[in-house]
């Protein structure tokens, strides 16, 4: 905002860059740009002269020694001599991991309490109220940290699945739930489960395509082909066939007790799943609200106007209801995945290794090279910030209310 | 036709007769809410069934609980296997929890007494319709009197603080109206002259009405929370309405210094600006100086918190009509008169939700510092107790309590801001 008075006849006067509303922001400018350029050209001297007493120097050099250290989660192939930049990697794989969990488990949880908070079911209502508020007004550390205490603490150690009466048991004999964390089925791929896979995607894009047609049908005719069920068996049904055609391709490997620990299977760390499930429960509360509120947005004439149109009550809410509240859910809900993203961070606080405990932790506590590993750790996090504010930016205006 | 053969005509009224049972009362409220179709019973049951695990799980535990013995093992002996709560950690430890393990045990009484008094400070602001204004004075001195009781020393310190800025606030006042510039100079000058001088005296006599001196390191617990909390949010506001401000802005310098800090913040996790407080900021300063860490976080999480808030008031800026902004102008209101006389008090209203989310996240955010060594209450309980031999193992009790002191502060927040919303809605619905 700027305010402007009349251009005046006289010569421009020094006193002007003070006095003179048109004058006086260049000065403004000059004197902040010159505070910025003063602040850190003296910490750029500070800097230079600190590292010179230490002996010190900036370089990256140190990323490609051996790192020294073990992760316990791997998911590309490591080992302790492997390079500093390699355990990098493998942070980073460990974020990307628990991030997408805790995203996926914590739209379901939100979605659904949100829509909870809304039913006409009064002790529902009540209950996901409850949930909301608890969750929203305790730190998520401190829930990270309880349900990594039940995960260390309260679970069975491996040996109590021992002997004629186990004090403990597996679920299913699948799942064995352990203080050394939770030991689940792996999948094993076996020769000709690619043709399984592949007719599994085709299915899919088959299913997509069927969805289209029926849709331009229905605009186009008014016929109105069913949907939900026939979807669900262009999915499943080929595949299921394709598996049995070729001689059941893909097999589960169980976990099983053998020595002093289980083997075989998946084994998913007790500070991935409290992380995991911390982060989904409780963003999951925040999401509830966006959900809440979004629905809560429409105003209540869409739905009577969509009722008396003579919409069915599920028809009302896939038509009328969600399409307009999906616009105001969206967008916060992005923000809600970009904040598990940057709280997974908090990871280093049960041990998981996440970039932070791998780049800005161990790295840096054994090169002490602190500027650099913050720097890089820092440079991660920006930019899959903004990667996802650029995702964002991209649908809002795809989605942008087309007003003429 | 005789009169016998007439229709029966009735003369009086029936009595009122009660609606029927399942229209009236208990039964039809159970109804409505409950049970009103096939899939709501269901899950009614489903809800109630939950509900009954949970508190069947949690009744005995909170009731069984033992108060007064002074280890885990202890514990088990008074339970003899049953189930129950171990909440003498929570009695024996409660000072460490509080205020954390260094601060000295004969001075409890200063933070608790620094702490009462923000209500009373907070209370003219919170409630400005209930209390007088010139109780804002208690408010204005409120942050000089807690640092003397929390950090001691001599009382000259956060008076010549306090002077430094008054002194300040009065030569902007005096000057200020004919020319911004001089008296923006002359403010900032002032302050510095009067903290050298006052400096030169509290170095002299640093006895004079002085408290035990408590070293920042030496703050833990709840109370170290509480301090970042407090501090951080009330820095960060004026910070953050500036930067918001700035972002506005015409003038194109100044926007993008703003936009490149608040993006740039807001990027990135909290605990990697906590990390640059812990090992990096060193780096930058001059040799040889060093810092509390304390103030350093403080440092920090302000920064962390006014580009979150500078977002909040951007959009009460930004969700303001044009008009407002043109009438302020049609006035002949320069630029500070009509931020604060016009734009900023709608702006601020607007934006009051935003902010009390911001500062109820920053506050929660606070038990971060755990993550490198501080001994907040999440770092008291995940070293020192659960650390020793006695409560080693004494996790649901500790936990809890910690969730449950950081529930009644945020929650009684939320609530004072929904109430507050109500209060300033000035439109007519």
């Amino acid at each position: 905002m700027s305010t402007l008075t009349d251009p005046s006849a006289e010569s421009f006067r020094l006193s002007m860059l003070v006095n003179d509303t048109r004058y006086r922001s260049y000065t403004f400018q000059f004197i902040a740009l010159l505070c910025i350029i003063a602040l850190f050209s003296y910490l750029g001297v500070n800097l230079v002269q600190n590292l010179r007493q230490a002996g010190l120097n900036i370089s990256f050099d140190f990323l490609g020694n051996p790192s020294g250290y073990d992760i316990n989660q791997r998911p590309i192939e490591y080992n302790s001599q492997s390079a500093h930049f390699r355990a990098a990697m493998v942070g980073i794989l460990n974020t990307l991991i628990v991030a997408f969990l805790a995203c996926i488990s914590a739209t379901v949880i939100g979605v659904f309490a949100g829509v909870a908070r809304l039913s006409p079911n009064w002790l529902l209502r009540k209950l996901m109220s409850f949930y909301v508020e608890a969750f929203r007004n305790v730190p998520v550390l401190i829930w990270i940290l309880i349900i990594f205490s039940i995960m260390t603490a309260a679970l069975p150690a491996p040996n109590a699945f021992r002997g004629e009466n186990p004090t403990a048991s597996m679920l299913w004999d699948a799942f064995a739930f352990t203080n050394r964390g939770v030991y689940a089925p792996k999948p094993i791929w076996l020769d000709g489960s690619w043709i399984v896979v592949a007719t599994f995607l085709l299915s899919v894009v088959g299913a997509i395509a069927y969805r289209r047609y029926a849709t331009k049908l229905l605009y186009a005719t008014g016929r109105l082909l069913p949907m939900g069920w026939p979807t669900l068996a262009i999915i499943i049904l080929p595949a299921l066939i394709m598996y049995y055609l070729t001689g059941r391709p893909i097999d589960l490997e169980y976990p099983a007790l053998k020595g002093f620990n289980f083997q075989g299977g998946v084994n998913m760390l007790g500070s991935l799943i409290a992380l995991w499930f911390a982060l989904a429960i409780y963003t999951g509360a925040f999401i509830a609200e966006n959900v809440r509120a979004g629905i809560q947005a429409i105003s209540k004439g869409q739905t009577e106007a969509a009722a008396s149109l003579g919409l069915r009550p599920n028809r009302i809410m896939n038509l009328v209801i969600l399409p307009q509240a999906l616009r105001v859910i969206i967008p916060p809900l992005i923000s809600q995945y970009l904040n598990i993203t940057k709280n997974s961070s908090l990871a280093i606080a049960v041990g998981y290794m996440d970039i932070t405990g791998t780049l800005g932790g161990i790295t840096l506590n054994q090169t002490g090279r602190a500027i650099e590993c913050v720097l890089l750790l820092m440079l991660f996090y920006l930019t899959i910030s903004l990667a996802i504010s650029a995702v964002m930016n991209l649908y809002n205006n795809a989605v942008k209310l087309k007003e003429r | 036709m005789t009169r016998a053969t007439e229709a029966f005509v009735r003369h009086q009224m029936l009595p009122q007769v009660p609606p029927p049972s399942s229209q009236a009362g208990i039964v039809k409220w159970l109804r409505e809410n409950l049970f009103s179709s096939i899939g709501n019973s269901i899950m009614t049951i489903a809800s109630f069934f939950a509900l009954w695990w949970a508190l069947d799980a949690v009744w005995p535990w909170l009731t069984n609980g033992v108060w007064t013995t002074s280890s885990l093992s202890q514990c088990r002996e008074v339970l003899q296997g049953e189930v129950g709560a171990c909440f003498s950690v929570l009695a024996e430890r409660w000072n460490q929890l509080l205020f954390g393990f260094k601060y000295p045990a004969e001075l409890y009484g200063r933070p608790t007494a620094a702490f009462l008094l923000l209500f009373i400070a907070a209370a003219p602001v919170l409630f400005y319709k209930t209390f007088p204004r010139y109780l804002l004075i208690v408010t204005a001195a409120y942050p000089f009197i807690a640092f003397w009781f929390i950090w001691g020393g001599s009382i000259l310190v956060p008076i010549v603080a306090a002077l430094g800025i008054l002194g300040a606030m009065f030569v902007f006042k005096k000057y200020g109206n004919q020319n911004f510039a001089t008296g923006l100079f002359g403010g900032i000058a002032a302050a510095l002259v009067i903290w050298w001088l006052g400096g030169k005296i509290a170095d002299a006599m640093p006895n004079f009405l002085a408290l035990q001196e408590v070293a920042s390191r030496d703050m833990g617990g709840f109370m170290l929370n509480m301090i970042l909390g407090v501090v951080c949010v009330s820095l960060s506001l004026p910070f953050g309405i500036l930067l918001a401000l700035g972002r506005r802005s015409d003038m194109l310098i100044i926007k993008w210094i703003c936009v490149l800090f608040i993006e740039f913040i807001r990027g990135v996790p909290l605990i990697t600006l906590l990390f640059v407080a812990n090992v990096v900021l060193a780096y930058f300063l001059p040799p040889g100086t060093s810092f509390d860490l304390i103030l350093r976080v403080i440092i920090m999480i302000t920064m962390f918190s006014s580009a979150y808030i500078a977002e909040v008031i951007r959009g009460g800026l930004a969700a303001l009509p044009k008009g407002q902004y043109e009438a302020a102008d049609s006035l002949g209101l320069d630029y500070a008169q009509a931020m604060r006389l016009i734009i900023l008090p709608q702006a601020l209203k607007i934006s009051i939700p935003g902010i009390v989310n911001v500062a109820v996240g920053l506050f929660k955010d606070t038990t971060l510092v755990s993550v490198i060594s501080m001994f907040d209450l999440v770092g008291m309980i995940r070293g020192p107790i659960l650390g020793s031999t006695a409560w080693n193992g004494v996790y649901w009790e500790l936990f809890g309590f910690a969730a449950l002191l950081f529930f009644v502060v945020c929650y009684g927040i939320s609530q004072y801001s929904q109430w507050l919303e109500r209060q300033l809605r000035t439109d007519h619905r």
